[in-house]
C-alpha cells in the first residue's frame, strides 16, 4: 500500500509498547531508520508491529528467529539499535 | 455541545491493563454495557512487564497464612499503609489467584500440579520470623500471561474495547458527580463526550517524571492528571518505589525474582553489603530498604566501576542451568543493556524509580473518596480507581514485590463489583451531562493549536525529569527539596506554552504528547510539594535532615490540591476489616 503522512504516524504511534526494553530501540530507530522504509518495508513494518511485546522482545533481542524472510531487514536495523550500543 | 458526538456507556473504564480489564470483565459479565479505553492495544499496556509474580498465601510450598501477608504488607508500607485495605486485598489473595488459575492462566507448577511458590522480598512466615515462598509466577512472565487471560475473557464477554483513544477530561456536574469522560479518538483526531453512569480510571503510574525509570514510555499518569485537573486530590504522591535493580546507564529492570533465586549484590570491594544492614533477611530485605544500602554503598565510595556509580548483581555462583530455566530473561537482559553475561559476570545495578505508591485516593472497594467539611472521606459519587493510579493505600509508604499484580486483580474486581452495585441501586439511568461537557478539553487542545513562541514538548519534558531526578530521588533533603519546589514551579510554567509544529487532525502524535505532557507535569508537582512537604523519612520517602520516621505526627496521608497547589492530610486507616491493629515498630530486619 501506499502510505501518507498521517498513516507513518500511526506506525510511528505503534511503537509505543509497554515494555521500555522496545520503547528504547523503538525510539532510536523511529530517530534514525523510519523516515527511510520503502513502502514495501512500511507493510512489514506494520505487520511487525502486531506482535505481543514479549515475542517482538524476544525477536529484537535475537532470543528468536522468525520464519518469516520478510522480517529479517527490519529486525536486523532494529538490533542494530541496542542501547548498549548507543553509550 | 455542537459538534461534539457523544456516546453512553452504562461503565466507562479508562485504561486496560491489569486492573482495567479485571473490572471490565467484572462488569460485562453483570450484563453492563461497558467500554474501555486504551491509548494502545490492550495487551501491550504496561501490566505486561511485571515479571515477578503475584503473591496469596497458597501455603503450596510452605506453609503459609494470609495473617502473615498482612503483617508483611503493613510493616513493608512503614505503617502508612491502610489496614482495611491491607487485610481485604491480603485474605482475598488466595481466592484472587486460584480464579486467575481458572480463567486459564499458565502458572508455573510443582510435581504435585499445584501453583509454584517463589520467595520474593518482603515475603516472611510467622510475622517476619523467616522468608517464605509466596509468589506465583508463570515463568517470568507472569503479567503478559495476566493480560492475555483477561483480554480474551473480556472479548469473551462483549467489553467494547476502544483502542488508541487517548481519555482527556473528567466530566463532573455541579454536585461534583462523575457522569463521563471527554476522549480524543487518534486515527480521527475527533473529540468524543462518553457518557456513563460509572467511571473508573484504571491509568497506570507517572513514572515518566523521573529521567531514570524502568516505565514505558506509555505511563504517562494520565488519571492523574485528569483528576488534578477536575479538583480531586492526589495522595501520597511523595512516595515512589526506586527498584533496588535497574540496569545502570537503561533503567530496564532485573526482577527481584533474581535475589529470591539466590541472587546477591556486591560492593565495588566485592563485599555482600546487605549482610551487614540485614542480617536476617539480607538481599531479600524490602526494596527501600535494600535501593537505600546500595545508595549509600555508592555515596561511601564503595560503588563499583571505574566512576564508582552502582553496585554489582552477582548470579554466576546460581550456575547456567538455573539462571537459564528459572531467569531466562534477565540473562538476555544483561547482555543486551549492561553488556555482561551474568552465567560469567555480575551485572552492574543502581536504584531506578519503578513504581508510584500514591496516586488517586479510594478506599478498599475502589470507590474515590476525598475530604468534604469536617469528613476527610467521602465518596465520589460515580467514580472508581484501581491499580498503580490509585491509593488504597494497600502499598503506604513502600510497596512488597508482587503485591502489584494481586492488587490489579484484587482491586480492579472490587471496583467493578461496587460499580454494579452503584449502577443497580443509585444510578440505574445516566445522570444528564453539564452544558458544553466538552468545552474545557476543546479549549486545552485549541490553546496548543494556536500557541505561538511556546515552548518545545520534548524540551520541557526533560527538564520535568531532571529536576524530580535530582530533586525527589532516592535521597531527600531540606535545602534540596525547596530547590526542587520551585523548580518545579517554573517548569510547570513553562507546561503551559508548550506548542506542536504540526497541526494536522490524523494521528498527530505531537499533540498526545503534548497532552500528555499535561499529565505528567500535574504527577510532578504534587510529588515534589508533598515530598518536600514531610519532614521525616518512612518508606521510599528518605529524609536526610528527618531519618526517623515520626509517628505522633506524620502517621498519615497526604492529599496534594492542584488549583493552589495546597497540601492537607487525613489519617491511616489503623482498623482492620476483622483481626487485631498492627501496632507500628521500628522495621529492622
Amino acid at each position: 500500500m501506499t502510505y501518507t503522512q498521517a498513516d507513518k504516524n500511526r506506525l510511528r504511534w505503534r511503537s509505543r509498547r509497554g515494555l521500555l526494553e522496545l520503547d528504547l530501540v523503538f525510539e532510536l530507530f523511529l530517530e534514525h531508520d523510519f523516515d527511510q522504509l520503502t513502502p514495501a518495508e512500511l507493510d512489514v513494518y506494520q505487520d511487525l508491529l502486531m506482535l505481543p511485546d514479549i515475542d517482538l522482545l524476544e525477536l529484537v533481542d535475537g532470543k528468536t528467529d522468525t520464519t518469516d524472510d520478510r522480517l529479517v531487514p527490519i529486525l536486523t536495523r532494529l538490533r542494530h539499535w541496542q542501547v548498549a550500543k548507543k553509550q | 455541545m455542537a459538534n461534539v458526538a457523544k456516546r453512553q456507556f452504562d461503565a466507562v473504564i479508562v485504561g486496560a491493563g491489569g486492573a482495567g480489564m479485571r473490572a471490565a470483565l467484572q462488569l460485562s459479565e453483570a450484563g453492563l454495557k461497558t467500554a474501555v479505553l486504551s491509548k494502545v492495544f490492550p495487551t501491550r499496556s504496561h501490566t505486561v512487564a511485571a515479571q515477578g509474580g503475584i503473591s496469596a498465601s497458597l501455603g503450596n510450598v510452605q506453609e503459609d497464612k494470609w495473617e502473615w501477608h498482612m503483617y508483611d504488607t503493613v510493616k513493608g508500607s512503614d505503617w502508612l499503609g491502610d489496614q482495611d485495605a491491607i487485610e481485604f486485598m491480603c485474605k482475598t489473595a488466595p481466592e484472587a489467584v486460584i480464579e486467575l488459575e481458572h480463567f486459564g492462566m499458565p502458572f508455573d507448577r510443582v510435581e504435585s500440579g499445584r501453583i509454584y511458590q517463589r520467595p520474593f522480598g518482603g515475603h516472611t512466615a510467622n510475622f517476619g520470623e523467616k522468608p517464605v515462598q509466596r509468589a506465583c509466577a508463570a515463568a517470568d512472565r507472569t503479567g503478559h500471561a495476566l493480560l492475555h487471560t483477561l483480554y480474551q475473557r473480556n472479548v469473551r464477554a462483549n467489553t467494547q474495547f476502544f483502542v488508541e483513544w487517548m481519555a482527556l477530561d473528567l466530566i463532573r456536574d455541579a454536585d461534583g458527580d462523575v457522569v463521563g469522560v471527554t476522549a480524543l479518538e487518534m486515527e480521527t483526531g475527533e473529540v468524543y463526550v462518553l457518557h456513563a453512569k460509572a467511571v473508573l480510571f484504571a491509568t497506570g503510574g507517572a513514572g515518566r517524571i523521573y529521567a531514570a525509570s524502568t516505565n514505558a514510555f506509555i505511563n504517562t499518569g494520565d488519571g492523574l492528571g485528569m483528576c488534578a485537573r477536575a479538583g480531586i486530590p492526589l495522595e501520597d504522591m511523595e512516595f515512589w518505589q526506586f527498584h533496588p535493580t535497574g540496569v545502570a546507564g537503561a533503567g530496564v529492570l532485573i526482577t527481584e525474582g533474581v535475589r529470591g533465586e539466590g541472587g546477591i549484590l556486591l560492593n565495588g570491594n566485592g563485599e555482600r553489603f546487605m549482610e551487614r544492614y540485614a542480617p536476617t533477611l539480607k538481599d531479600l530485605a524490602p526494596r527501600d530498604f535494600v535501593s537505600r544500602c546500595m545508595a549509600l554503598e555508592v555515596l561511601e565510595g564503595r560503588g563499583a566501576g571505574k566512576n564508582k556509580d552502582h553496585v554489582l548483581l552477582k548470579l554466576d555462583h546460581l550456575g547456567p542451568e538455573v539462571i537459564n530455566h528459572r531467569l531466562p530473561s534477565i540473562r538476555e537482559i544483561a547482555i543486551k543493556f549492561a553488556g555482561v553475561d551474568p552465567i560469567k559476570e555480575p551485572i552492574p545495578v543502581i536504584p531506578t524509580t519503578h513504581y508510584q505508591m500514591g496516586g488517586i485516593p479510594t478506599n478498599y472497594l475502589g470507590e474515590v473518596m476525598v475530604p468534604k467539611g469536617d469528613n476527610p472521606e467521602v465518596r465520589v459519587n460515580g467514580f472508581y480507581a484501581a491499580g498503580e493510579c490509585a491509593c488504597a493505600s494497600v502499598h503506604g509508604a513502600n510497596r512488597l514485590g508482587t503485591n502489584s499484580l494481586l492488587d490489579l486483580v484484587v482491586f480492579g474486581k472490587s471496583a467493578g463489583d461496587s460499580m454494579i452495585d452503584f449502577i443497580k441501586r443509585e444510578r440505574p439511568v445516566h445522570k444528564p451531562l453539564p452544558e458544553n461537557a466538552a468545552d474545557y478539553s476543546l479549549s486545552r487542545i485549541a490553546r496548543l493549536e494556536n500557541q505561538t513562541g511556546g515552548e518545545e514538548v520534548n524540551d520541557v519534558r526533560s527538564a520535568m525529569q531532571k529536576t524530580i531526578q535530582l530533586r525527589a530521588g532516592v535521597f531527600r533533603n531540606s535545602e534540596n527539596m525547596a530547590l526542587g519546589v520551585k523548580e518545579i514551579a517554573e517548569v510547570a510554567e513553562r507546561a503551559k506554552r508548550t506548542q506542536i509544529k504540526d497541526k494536522s487532525k490524523v494521528w498527530n502524535t505531537a499533540r498526545i504528547e503534548a497532552l500528555e505532557l499535561d499529565n505528567l507535569i500535574e504527577a510532578a508537582v504534587a510529588t515534589m510539594i508533598a515530598a518536600d512537604a514531610r519532614k521525616e523519612s518512612r518508606g521510599a520517602h528518605s529524609h536526610d535532615d528527618f531519618q526517623k520516621r515520626d509517628d505522633d505526627n506524620w502517621m498519615k496521608h497526604s492529599l496534594f490540591f492542584n488549583h493552589d497547589r495546597h497540601l492537607d492530610y487525613k489519617p491511616v486507616h489503623t482498623k482492620p476489616l476483622t483481626v487485631d491493629y498492627i501496632p507500628p515498630k521500628e522495621r529492622t530486619f
